[in-house]
């Protein structure tokens, strides 16, 4: 047995430890915590399985950005915790459920272990035609070329979920600045680290970006990267939010979605296809639909941490 | 045009750019919609839909002047390496009621949701939902390719979420909660099944996966667990907990599209994984699961909606009932080999959805403009309202009728496909629940209407007058529910035998007078046993021996009632769902692998790479 082997079954027995934890923690702070580390952890098990891309969004994602909303939820169902605490089901329920859980999760096991081996895969496939938009990294060609409509349409799914969080704000708040004004000591250790982090945070988020085209990273990694960095000085109190009302915030969450549904009419224009890039110019293409995607997906992930608009423009 | 598509399309097909465009003229609506903002929103909407509608209509044309289905290859990349779009009869026929009923929707949302002078918030919200809605919608529709189906569905889920609490109530936020939670467990559900697919076969194209799916274990899994999550979005009973409080605080609008539309996402899912990803893998076993799941919710939420106090709370509990009529098709689509035939009984089922969701849209929307005016909605407060809103009460009757499947109503043509393949198949229980359901449904309609011709008890009191461009989108919808009977269907559903006529003479009259009473009738009675009734009135001596003679039996049937009521609050209990919906996934893997085990039986030296397409 390799030290490798050894590591990864380390691994695998803490993240079950800690899914474990998750679902037995009576208090939701507690839980809250263990599901963060928990989402730290899994993209180690996918850097184990050769999977960087899935690491790095998971890793972002699960770890980073989910933990800070959820960790916000707990904070302010803290109040209401005990009234929670007595709507708990009875214990037959509980084991009702458990058995449940238990054997769906045993059916799943069996299905994914009975899974043909070697798996079937487009992989080879993708790989074969990275020529035609002369990009190395066969993720981004799955997500810019092969199924450019999925992605596109995730970005109006991104941009829907700011709509329905933005409905959640008072009348009177309407077009206002999302979340609370965050104050810090603008001498203490968290104010230090919000000046300190971002530059270096913004270079890597960019690089993410610019190596997804040919290496492990794209346009989410490096936007969510951005997105905390961004929420990192807010909560710092070193800036605010904008106003929800503002034509260029606007026009920035469109960005992303809107360059690409350009570019694939584009495509039809010049004969192709919709969503179809020109073989010599399909690199700059993709980049320059990337690059509105970032600036989008860093804005919106930041705007849907700091939440409904709260505070009228003025103030 | 040959049906259905299960021939290897890679090609595009001349005209297949109206499938692109009838997906991003709405996407492009929602975007130009949030950055315009404003007081132009709701023209931009207009604008849109427009638009939209003559899309839907150019693809009917386009089908039927082309020999088989429309497709678009999206970035020219043929699958399993890309994504197609297609569009077949049943996608066709579905965009095109999605397109009408979003057209109503906004003619009588234009009303409540008009922007004033400076951006607010409910209008900049509904109408780049219903947008949103409405393009999730042509891809669930349109897309080839199961992760194209499920990015769709997350689409539906994030622009119907937001609807029900667009309020801003602290129940509707409840409300809009528990239906995000258990649509996004659903979704958890359905991408899982996906991703055991991709395993499996290494394609999630539609076609390609018609050819290479095999009864093995891992297939049966990822189909118990798709099946029960696209359930879970459909609400079909007993995984409803979040329908009826989501229309309890949802506007009239929201509410139309809900349950009109938004449930119809998922169920179109289901039926294009059933009958064209695996139509030999489900069996015996697993249609005759959904359909009694159907029967259920029809018993079930037919008794429930008879006695809820409030008209729009029993529109939803229709909804429910009229969900599981859905589900009687899969049944009757079985053949003797063990196949789900496109045919008769899809078509019925088709029908039904259609038929359902003008109907049902039409009923909120008149619900809604009852609302308006008297400021609430309270069934024994209805007394006299058709005074005031004849339009409306007659846009709520006509689409009850529709409902009920009386000629030539949609419904009525869905149920004559239905009762004859049951025929054919001699499943002669499905028949039954198939008349039972028609009588459900004049039972609680009838209830409403007896209250609203009744004379108003005091005068009413009106907050706002009558809007008529409100009634009339519901008026215009509930006569498109009654007059699909007369279009030509057999162009895009799989009717084989051709529509039955309406030929006159003593015999045919004597046969629909039959139809048309049966429903009656039997729904006067029913309603008289199990509905709320106010006590009768007292100077009405004459009514005391026949009162006296029902009393016994209908305390029997409130009983009932109350206990199906009770079992009504238990099934919507958040652990109750939870744990039932896990069953579900049990029950289907086990009915499937029942049928699994009998096909190896069968076939014993070939079981195990039998190719069912």
């Amino acid at each position: 047995m390799t030290v490798a082997t050894i590591l990864e079954m380390v691994l695998g027995a803490v993240v079950l430890g800690l899914g474990a934890w998750t679902i037995a923690a009576r208090e939701t702070f507690a839980a809250t915590v263990g599901y963060v580390a928990y989402g730290l952890l899994v993209p180690l098990i996918w850097v184990r399985l050769d999977a960087v891309d899935v690491a790095l969004t998971e890793a972002a994602i699960g770890g980073g950005l989910g933990g800070v909303l959820l960790l916000g939820a707990a904070a302010r169902l803290r109040a209401s915790e005990p009234a929670a605490a007595a709507e708990t089901p009875g214990k037959i329920v509980r084991l009702g459920a458990a058995g449940a859980s238990v054997m769906v999760a045993a059916a799943l096991s069996a299905a994914v272990l009975l899974l043909p081996d070697p798996a079937p895969t487009l992989a080879p496939a993708a790989i074969a035609n990275a020529s035609a938009t002369g990009l190395a990294n066969p993720v981004t060609n799955v997500l810019m070329a092969f199924r450019a409509m999925d992605t596109m349409l995730e970005k109006v799914v991104l941009l829907l979920a700011i709509v329905g969080v933005w409905s959640l704000a008072s009348d009177q708040a309407w077009g206002g600045r999302p979340g609370p004004r965050h104050q810090a000591d603008p001498h203490g250790v968290f104010a230090f680290l919000a000046r300190l982090l971002p530059p270096v945070g913004i270079v890597v988020g960019i690089y993410m970006f610019w190596t997804g085209a040919d290496h492990p990273g794209g346009a989410f990694q490096g936007g969510s990267m951005l997105a905390a960095m961004w929420l990192l000085v807010i909560m710092a109190g070193l800036t605010d939010t904008p106003p929800a009302s503002g034509r260029w915030l606007r026009l920035v969450l469109i960005a992303g979605p809107g360059v690409f549904l350009a570019v694939g009419l584009g495509g039809v224009c010049f004969g192709l296809a919709f969503l179809a890039y020109p073989p010599t110019n399909a690199k700059p293409l993709i980049l320059g639909i990337e690059v509105a995607m970032v600036l989008t997906i860093a804005v919106t992930l930041g705007l849907l941490v700091a939440g409904a608009p709260e505070r009228s423009p003025q103030r | 045009m040959s049906y259905p598509a299960t021939v290897l399309d890679a090609v595009t097909t001349t005209r297949g750019f109206l499938l692109v465009l009838s997906i991003i003229v709405p996407v492009a609506g929602v975007l130009l919609a949030f950055v315009v903002g404003g007081r132009h929103i709701e023209r931009l909407a207009f604008a849109t839909i427009l638009f939209g509608l003559a899309i839907a209509a150019a693809i009917l044309v386009a089908l039927q002047q082309s020999d088989g289905p429309l497709v678009y290859l999206l970035g020219a990349w043929a699958p399993p390496l890309g994504v197609a779009l297609r569009a077949d009869g049943l996608s066709a026929v579905m965009m095109m009621v999605a397109a009408v009923v979003i057209s109503a929707v906004g003619v009588f949302a234009g009303a409540d949701f008009r922007p004033a002078a400076a951006e607010s918030r409910a209008p900049f919200a509904f109408w780049i939902l219903l947008l949103g809605i409405w393009a999730a919608l042509n891809i669930v529709f349109l897309g080839g390719d199961l992760f194209t189906l499920y990015v769709a569905l997350e689409l539906v889920t994030f622009a119907a979420v937001p609807l029900v609490s667009l309020d801003g109530r602290a129940e509707t936020l409840q409300a809009a909660l528990r239906y995000l939670l258990f649509a996004l467990t659903g979704s958890v559900l359905y991408l899982l099944g996906t991703t055991l697919f991709y395993g499996l076969y290494g394609t999630l194209d539609i076609v390609l996966l018609s050819h290479r799916v095999r009864a093995q274990p891992a297939t049966l899994v990822a189909a118990a667990l798709m099946t029960t999550g696209l359930l879970a979005k459909t609400a079909l009973f007993p995984l409803y907990l979040w329908l009826p409080p989501a229309h309890a605080g949802a506007p009239a609008a929201a509410s139309a599209i809900l349950s009109g539309l938004v449930v119809k996402g998922s169920f179109f899912i289901l039926v294009r994984l059933w009958f064209q990803v695996m139509p030999g893998l489900p069996g015996f076993a697993a249609t005759q699961l959904l359909a009694a799941l159907g029967g259920a919710a029809i018993v079930f939420g037919s008794v429930v909606a008879l006695r809820q106090e409030r008209l729009k709370l029993v529109i939803a509990y229709s909804t429910l009932a009229q969900i599981g009529y859905l589900f009687l098709m899969f049944p009757l689509a079985l053949s003797a080999s063990g196949q789900l035939e496109s045919g008769g009984a899809l078509a019925g089922g088709l029908l039904q959805a259609v038929s359902h969701a003008t109907a049902k849209a039409a009923m909120f929307l008149a619900a809604g403009s009852i609302y308006a005016v008297l400021g609430q909605d309270r069934i024994a407060g209805l007394g006299g309202v058709w005074r005031a809103l004849p339009i409306a009460v007659l846009a709520f009757a006509l689409g009850g009728v529709a409902l009920m499947g009386i000629q030539p109503s949609g419904a009525y043509l869905a149920k004559e496909l239905l009762l004859q393949a049951a025929a054919e198949k001699g499943q002669w229980w499905w028949a039954v629940v198939l008349q039972a359901g028609g009588i459900f449904t004049a039972a609680y309609v009838l209830l409403v209407l007896a209250h609203v011709l009744a004379p108003a008890k005091a005068p009413i009191a009106s907050d706002r007058p009558a809007l008529r461009i409100q009634e009339t989108a519901a008026l215009a919808l509930a006569l498109c529910s009654l007059l699909l009977g007369l279009l030509p269907w057999e162009a895009y559903l799989p009717i084989a035998q051709g529509i039955p006529s309406y030929r006159l003479g003593p015999e045919a009259v004597s046969k629909t007078l039959s139809k048309v009473l049966l429903p009656i009738l039997g729904g006067t009675v029913v309603a008289t046993l199990l509905g709320r009734w106010g006590p009768p009135p007292a100077h009405i001596t004459s009514w005391k021996p026949p009162l006296a003679v029902v009393d016994p039996i209908r305390r029997i049937g409130l009983a009932l009632g109350d206990l199906i009521e009770r079992s009504d609050g238990f099934l919507r209990q958040w652990p109750v769902a939870g744990v039932t919906l896990l069953v579900l996934v049990l029950l289907f893997g086990g009915c499937n692998a029942d049928g699994l085990v009998m096909r190896m039986q069968a076939r014993p030296a070939s079981g195990r790479h039998q190719l069912f397409a």
